[in-house]
């Protein structure tokens, strides 16, 4: 099988971005902005969803679920109100991609959410954005009343008599609403837990009637599918992850930033593109897609990154959030700090994910405070094992990533950290 | 699978699945949870968020287990609390999957390092679920060697209830309890991830935002005990029971609830004749496993400083201790005595079981040759006689409406009854029902009480005193409800209904002109067992009629008689007036507080006036210091005996405390008879009861068109606020001063605010604003409380009957309807 | 209402209570909103704010608490004229925020950690005053280390920049982000994210404001200048379906 040949660089969400006030209608509109909405309006919901779904549009929250077959799990009838809800609460660490494009070119994202909504019978579209992003929040209010204003928005759009209203709805800081089922609860006005499934948000979802839940990236490659068909969104990447994709490289590389190119670029790739490690300093380990994502090192400096790619490699593609640490960083600090951020995320609402956290942090404190046991790694393995797959929702699977593939890969940087404990005192008064 | 074994297996049956759990095949309804089916089966899976009455939450993870699907394994250990079996299915339980029993293992550590290891001081010690799992499924020592959590400890999420933060595993079943089950969602979880806990706005208030005067919502809830029932752990506790018995050291006896008609099942716990706890017992038709507060928390008064242990007598004015021998021997002599110059009138109240009230009903017609018995302690009419002759006697849970007939109804309409304070566990279900299934809950009163929101219900607001027309005016201003009543609806009628003229015999006419079911459901546990045991001026025994002469005659030769008195008899009414006229001669009195009737200032008079009173009772009330001779009798906890619920449900129930020498009144009063002369058969309640069986039921009386009384009032009384005149609604409070809760102090601080309700318009008529002192009286007497504001007609005020300084009946001598002066309060 | 409340949140934070429960189809979904609201009225959510919003929302209090004590951003202390959040997840603290965080607490005279995420230098509310919280991963890593002022992001920092930033609040000086329009406190910024922009021209004027850091535009122009570019995009018809497919 042979790949497409493309540029090594593809921008398409990203190629806007440069324009001064990339943000405004006028804007937006001058670069062939809103052209994709009538197109879609005159097609069928039915054409949309088969259009998405032959493109091979994966989730780009981290999930990689095909968007065309979510969108066809909604009820084809109207009996009940349906709802687009779309995910902007970005928060894994390392994730740095909506909050640019939300900010740089918010109407690509309020048009795909009506071709979307469109798709999905839906009148109703909710922006779920992260408090954090005033920013962001204030662009997309914006957009919504520029887009209201040039008729894109609101009852009879274009004179096609679909009606559409979005709300754009601040967070309050709580990266567990990442999860959709969290984010629905916390739309609600509730905490952001998890909810049981089934039944699923296409069955019940928001108000308990039928809901989509999408990612920014992945609503807003809708308008580009939509005008260029599905054949030239597979011209890019790879067979089973198509399309191009915002690689945001972060850390100790020379030209951090967001990268558009397509699904199944490597990492040594990207690194040629952004001027190599900074000051020539090595690389020690990375992540693919975020901190829930296990992590990688030196070598797997080519494998491709796409779903496939990357799970063969033993991780998961997450949100191709490459955090690019060197070797002055210590792998069992890093590890405490990811896993104290679980901790204070965890939403508390199941025992593994909530007692496991808070214990794996404390041994990791006190490893890296110098005073943790060889015995001490494996009671965190089997902590790790005992909250992988046994939590309520992934927050606890993402959670134990960094231990377990720092210690598959680093094993020996913590046993150093124990070396040292072993050689000055056994630790007084600390047994349960 | 091939087809061989397909035909040799059992055929699974209509909306039934077959699965394997362990290795063995089991077939099980459809849309069971695993963790049901399993249990069913003998396997026992370890839990702790699951309850089978809340919703699934699948958030302790304790019972993970192994699922196949379609001959494929699921990926991960699945909660089996929250999956539902299907065709095909293949369980795999700790006892057969290493995967399995390591998760539960695993979950099992992760709860314990948190949790303290206080088992030896904690209440829950020897009944604790996460104690006992433990031992069974966790290891011998644990891993975690660094801080444990701590809380400050305990807190007060209520003046009933504390929280010992640390031991919490947020299970959160009492949140879920009180958001779905009683509607109260004043605990909740606060904070995230590992310092998420239990608290209520009050406790967030303290803790979360150091205020120095916390002011948020206490947990006020009339369920709240159950949240400590169902507590896994020892987090939730009561303060009437915290630190006062280890469970090893009770014995436990089960009983039936005396507080309401609902006769829910308890269980009562004891210690050296004294009882430490009550719990609530399983009953799927009754209470399900609910019960409230009062029914768990009010039982002190037996055990109160003036509980009546010795017979006593009055000498010189005053009473004095006496010999069984010696009042017996008094009362006998004087009862006959008054008999014979005039006639006794007998009250015993609406607290006895069925053999107790039987006892009476024989006592008043064998020993005092009367028909002047009427267990009616409150307001009543001739009309509610009629009704309840006509409507409620030999109502069977098999023929009329039931608890859980309650969710299948379409529609509810509830007439004069406030179910959350009068009926609790009706209130639970029709909560259930509407929340389930949908069923339509309208209340026809006076605002929306918590209730009317908590059973997502409507209410059709009228003046007091004028629910006839209200319930006349249905078809017209209601056709929704009217129609629905007759599609499967039920009407639910409370105790106050009597005080309204005209409304049974209405709402009995509504019923039949709709098809609805219909059922009374009076306030007191003994009301219904009275009413069929013959306590009534116009009933004998087991339905018969005092004025049908073949059922009087059928009753006497049972009772070894030549004949019955055949004179209808008195009401409580006419019973107190003739007493206070002196045509009375004597009263023989059960459990009555003259308070509760409608005039108690005549009750007081009968009482002062009556040659002689013979007053059983459990201790000094306002009746023994009339009494001439008080009998003691026994407890609910200290006697056997069968409760007749609201259904017509026998709810029979053992003795818990024994050997205290006590008796119930049904040996009193045998024992009394003898001193008479006369024979009741009812030296104890099995006899009493094996009694009244020979005597058989008869066909209740059929209801004919015509033959009820059809209301011919004067029209609607007109009563907005003129002059000052208010029309008062008042019924009791769950939690209020009744004397069946005395010495509980911790359960009275849970009672809801006494304050007088009243419209915005009302108030600002006497110029008044929330929280002002409001001042409600009539010639008798005055009572003054703070304003509330609630959406009351105009016109209209609303007091609590009995609570705090609200003692309507006492102070003010009127009731639901009457007219009252309503005027701002303070600086008098 | 209660009277506290009342003084509180006047007829004005009534309205606009009404005004968010509008924007919902079930008015639940108005509380994160409004507590945003009342964060902006009293610079922190009050036990009072809490009240006001079981009120308008008919919901119980240990309801509003539940949630109000989930999210990080309700602070259950009054905050400083400016909030400053400074990342310190595994990224930007390898990059520097650690020692920027470290610094800011030093500088602010902030002594032993406190309980909670954060703590108060100076009089609440008073100009100058800052509240000072250590923040999860801010999503601008590319931009690492970063720290936010009022939710305003500050890409870059050093300590020496970040002590410099905090001089010029504490001063009452309102120093430009690297990206979004000038800081106007913390309580402006509540306002915001309850929805309320107060009139067009003051959304236009906070809708502006750079927005183009280099990092995130660097994928775009390392195209521009190689001349690389995704497939040539033609407009393309919506393939027909069956009818079976529908």
């Amino acid at each position: 099988m042979t790949e497409p040949v493309t540029d090594p660089l593809t921008p398409v969400l990203t190629k806007r971005w440069t324009e001064p006030d990339a943000w405004s209608i006028e804007t937006y509109r001058r670069l062939g902005g809103y052209t994709a909405l009538p197109k879609a309006l005159r097609a069928s919901p039915e054409q949309l969803v088969a259009l998405v779904k032959d493109s091979g549009l994966r989730g780009r929250g981290g999930a990689g679920f095909p968007a065309g077959v979510k969108w066809s799990f909604m009820p084809k009838d109207e009996d009940k109100p349906h709802y687009l809800v779309v995910n902007a609460d970005e928060g894994e660490p390392g994730t740095c991609k909506d909050i640019p494009l939300m900010m740089a070119d918010p109407h690509s994202l309020i048009e795909g959410c009506v071709i979307a909504a469109y798709a999905m019978r839906s009148h109703r579209c909710f922006i779920y954005v992260r408090g954090e992003a005033l920013h962001c929040y204030r662009r997309l209010h914006n957009a919504v009343r520029e887009a209201h204003a040039a008729g894109f928005l609101g009852e009879n759009v274009l004179g096609t008599g679909f009606d559409i209203e979005i709300t754009v709805h601040a967070g309050a800081g709580a990266y567990i609403c990442g999860e959709e089922t969290a984010l629905l609860d916390s739309l609600e006005g509730r905490r952001g837990q998890p909810r049981l499934k089934p039944p699923f948000p296409a069955a019940a979802g928001l108000y308990a009637q039928p809901t989509t839940v999408n990612n920014v990236e992945t609503i807003a490659s809708v308008p580009f599918i939509v005008n260029a068909g599905s054949a030239w969104f597979k011209r890019m990447g790879r067979e089973k992850s198509p399309g191009p994709k915002i690689f945001s490289l972060s850390g100790h590389v020379e030209k951090p930033g967001q990268y558009e190119a397509p699904m199944g670029t490597t990492l040594r790739q990207l690194l040629d593109l952004a001027g190599g490690m900074k000051d020539g300093i090595p690389l020690k380990f990375w992540t693919p897609g975020g901190s829930s994502t296990p992590m990688f090192t030196a070598e797997h400096l080519d494998v491709p990154l796409d779903f496939e790619g990357a799970v063969e490699a033993g991780s998961i593609l997450g949100t191709t959030a490459l955090q690019i640490f060197n070797e002055t960083v210590s792998v069992p600090w890093a590890v405490m700090k990811w896993t104290q951020f679980y901790e204070h995320e965890s939403c508390g609402k199941c025992t593994p994910c909530r007692e496991g956290t808070f214990w794996l942090a404390k041994v990791l404190e006190r490893m890296v405070d110098g005073h943790g046991t060889e015995e001490d790694i494996d009671t965190m393995l089997d902590v790790c094992d005992n909250i992988f797959g046994r939590s309520f929702c992934a927050l606890g699977d993402g959670a134990v990533s960094p231990i377990q593939s720092g210690i598959k890969y680093f094993r020996d940087e913590f046993l150093a950290l124990c070396e040292q404990n072993k050689a000055e005192r056994e630790l007084a008064g600390a047994r349960a | 699978m091939t087809t061989v074994e397909e035909t040799t297996q059992t055929p699974v049956p209509e909306g039934h699945v077959r699965l394997t759990i362990d290795g063995r095949e089991v077939i099980a309804p459809k849309g069971e949870l695993i963790i049901r089916t399993a249990e069913r089966e003998g396997i026992e899976i370890p839990r702790f968020c699951d309850h089978p009455l809340l919703d699934p939450a699948a958030a302790c993870r304790q019972c993970l287990v192994e699922v196949e699907m379609n001959g494929r394994a699921m990926p991960k250990p699945q909660p089996a609390c929250a999956i539902t079996i299907s065709d095909g299915m293949v369980v795999h339980t700790q006892h057969g999957s290493e995967v399995a029993r390591k998760a539960q293992e695993g979950v099992m550590e992760l709860l314990l390092i948190n949790h303290p290891l206080d088992c030896p001081i904690c209440d829950k010690g020897g009944e604790c679920p996460l104690q006992n799992q433990a031992l069974r499924h966790g290891r011998a020592e644990s891993r975690f060697r660094d801080q444990k959590r701590t809380f400050t400890k305990p807190i007060e999420v209520s003046k009933q209830v504390l929280l010992d933060r640390e031991r919490c595993v947020l299970c959160q079943r009492c949140t879920r309890f009180s958001a779905e089950i009683a509607g109260d969602p004043f605990i909740e979880l606060l904070e995230r991830g590992a310092h998420q806990q239990i608290g209520t706005a009050k406790t967030a208030d303290a803790e979360g935002w150091g205020a120095v005067t916390p002011q948020g919502q206490p947990y006020q809830s009339y369920f709240s005990g159950n949240a400590i029932q169902i507590c896994p752990v020892g987090a939730l506790t009561s303060a009437a029971y915290r630190f006062r018995s280890r469970p090893f050291d009770l014995v436990s006896a089960p009983s039936v609830c005396e507080h309401c008609s609902s006769g829910c099942a308890e269980r009562t716990d004891f210690r050296r004749g004294k009882v430490m706890r009550k719990l609530a017992g399983e009953d799927p038709e009754v209470n399900e496993e609910w019960i409230c507060d009062k029914g768990r928390f009010a039982f002190r008064y037996v055990t109160a400083d003036d509980r009546i242990t010795r017979p006593l007598v009055r000498e010189n004015g005053k009473l004095r201790e006496a010999s069984w021998t010696e009042a017996l021997r008094i009362a006998a002599d004087r009862l006959a005595e008054a008999r014979d110059n005039g006639g006794v009138g007998v009250l015993p109240g609406g607290r006895l079981t069925v053999e107790d009230a039987y006892a009476y009903a024989k006592f008043a017609r064998i020993s005092l040759h009367t028909n002047d018995i009427d267990f009616r302690a409150r307001p009543h009419s001739a009309e509610e006689l009629d009704f309840l002759t006509t409507n409620v006697l030999g109502t069977t849970p098999e023929d009329g409406v039931t608890f859980t007939g309650l969710e299948r109804a379409n529609t509810v309409l509830c007439v004069a009854l406030e179910p959350e304070e009068e009926a609790p566990a009706v209130f639970l279900r029709l909560r259930k029902a509407a929340r389930k299934a949908g069923t339509k809950v309208v209340h026809i009163g006076q605002f929306s009480t918590p209730a009317v929101d908590k059973t997502f219900g409507t209410l059709l607001a009228c003046i007091p005193g004028e629910e006839t027309n209200a319930v006349l005016g249905l078809r017209e201003h209601a056709a929704d409800v009217y129609a629905q009543l007759g599609e499967g609806g039920v009407i639910l009628l409370g105790e106050r209904a009597a005080e309204v003229p005209g409304l049974l015999s209405t709402v009995a006419g509504l019923a039949r002109e709709t098809g609805a079911q219909l059922a009374w459901i009076p306030r007191r546990a003994g009301e219904r067992g009275a009413l069929e045991a013959g306590a009534l001026p116009t009933l004998l025994p087991g339905g018969r009629r005092v004025d049908d002469t073949e059922a009087r005659a059928e009753v006497a030769a049972a009772w070894g008689l030549e004949a019955l008195p055949e004179l209808a008899g008195k009401d409580a009414s006419a019973i107190l007036t003739a007493a206070a006229n002196g045509k009375l001669h004597g009263l023989v009195l059960g459990g009555v507080d003259p308070d509760d009737l409608p005039n108690p200032e005549l009750a007081r008079e009968a009482l002062a006036r009556a040659e002689f009173v013979v007053s059983l009772e459990l201790r000094r009330t306002a009746v023994t210091e009339y009494a001439d001779v008080v009998l003691p009798v026994a407890a609910a906890v200290e006697k056997s005996g069968t409760y007749l619920n609201w259904e017509g449900r026998p709810r029979p129930f053992d003795i818990a405390i024994e050997n205290t020498g006590i008796l119930s009144d049904c040996r009193v009063l045998d024992t009394l008879a003898v001193e008479m002369d006369t024979d009741l058969f009812t030296q104890t309640p099995q006899a009493a009861l094996a009694d009244l069986d020979r005597l058989g039921t008869v066909e209740p009386p059929v209801a004919q068109p015509g033959w009820t009384i059809e209301f011919e009032g004067e029209g609607p009384p007109k009563s907005p606020l003129r002059h000052g005149k208010a029309r008062l609604a008042t019924w009791h409070r769950l939690l209020d001063n009744g004397s069946l809760q005395d010495n509980e102090p911790h359960l009275a601080q849970t009672a809801r605010e006494t304050v007088v309700k009243l419209s915005t318009a009302t108030a600002q008529g006497i110029g008044v604003g929330a929280g002002d002192p409001v001042v409600v009286s009539t010639h008798q007497g005055r009572i003054e409380l703070p304003a509330e504001i609630a959406d009351l007609p105009d016109g209209v005020v609303w007091l609590p009957a009995n609570s705090g300084p609200s003692t309507v009946r006492a102070s003010l001598g009127v009731g639901h309807g009457d007219l009252v002066d309503v005027r701002a309060g303070g600086g008098e | 209402m209660t009277h506290a409340a009342q003084e509180t949140f006047g007829e004005e934070t009534v309205r606009e209570a009404a005004e968010i429960i509008a924007r919902y189809p079930q008015s639940r979904s108005a509380l994160l909103p409004m507590l945003h609201l009342v964060q902006s009225v009293q610079g922190f959510v009050s036990p009072e704010g809490m009240r006001f919003c079981a009120e308008q929302l008919e919901l119980s209090e240990a309801e509003v608490a539940a949630v109000a004590t989930f999210y990080t951003m309700y602070k259950r202390s009054p905050c400083g004229q400016h909030l400053v959040s400074v990342c310190t997840n595994t990224l930007c603290a390898a990059m520097g925020g650690d020692a920027i965080y470290a610094k800011l607490r030093e500088k602010l005279g902030l002594g032993e950690r406190l309980e909670g995420n954060e703590e108060t230098a100076g009089e609440p509310g008073e100009p100058g005053s800052l509240t000072l919280e250590h923040a999860e991963c801010l999503a601008a890593c590319d931009l690492a280390p970063v720290l936010q002022v009022d939710y305003e992001y500050f890409d870059k920092q050093t300590p020496e920049s970040a002590a410099e930033l905090v001089d010029r609040l504490r001063a009452g000086e309102a120093p430009a982000p690297s990206r979004g329009p000038g800081l106007r406190g913390f309580r402006s910024a509540e306002r915001q994210l309850a929805g309320f922009f107060d009139g067009e021209a003051a959304l236009e004027s906070v809708v502006d404001g750079s927005s183009q850091a280099v990092e995130t535009l660097r994928g775009a122009q390392i195209a521009a200048e190689h001349g690389w570019v995704a497939p040539e995009a033609e407009d393309v018809p919506i393939p027909e379906v069956e009818e079976g497919a529908k």
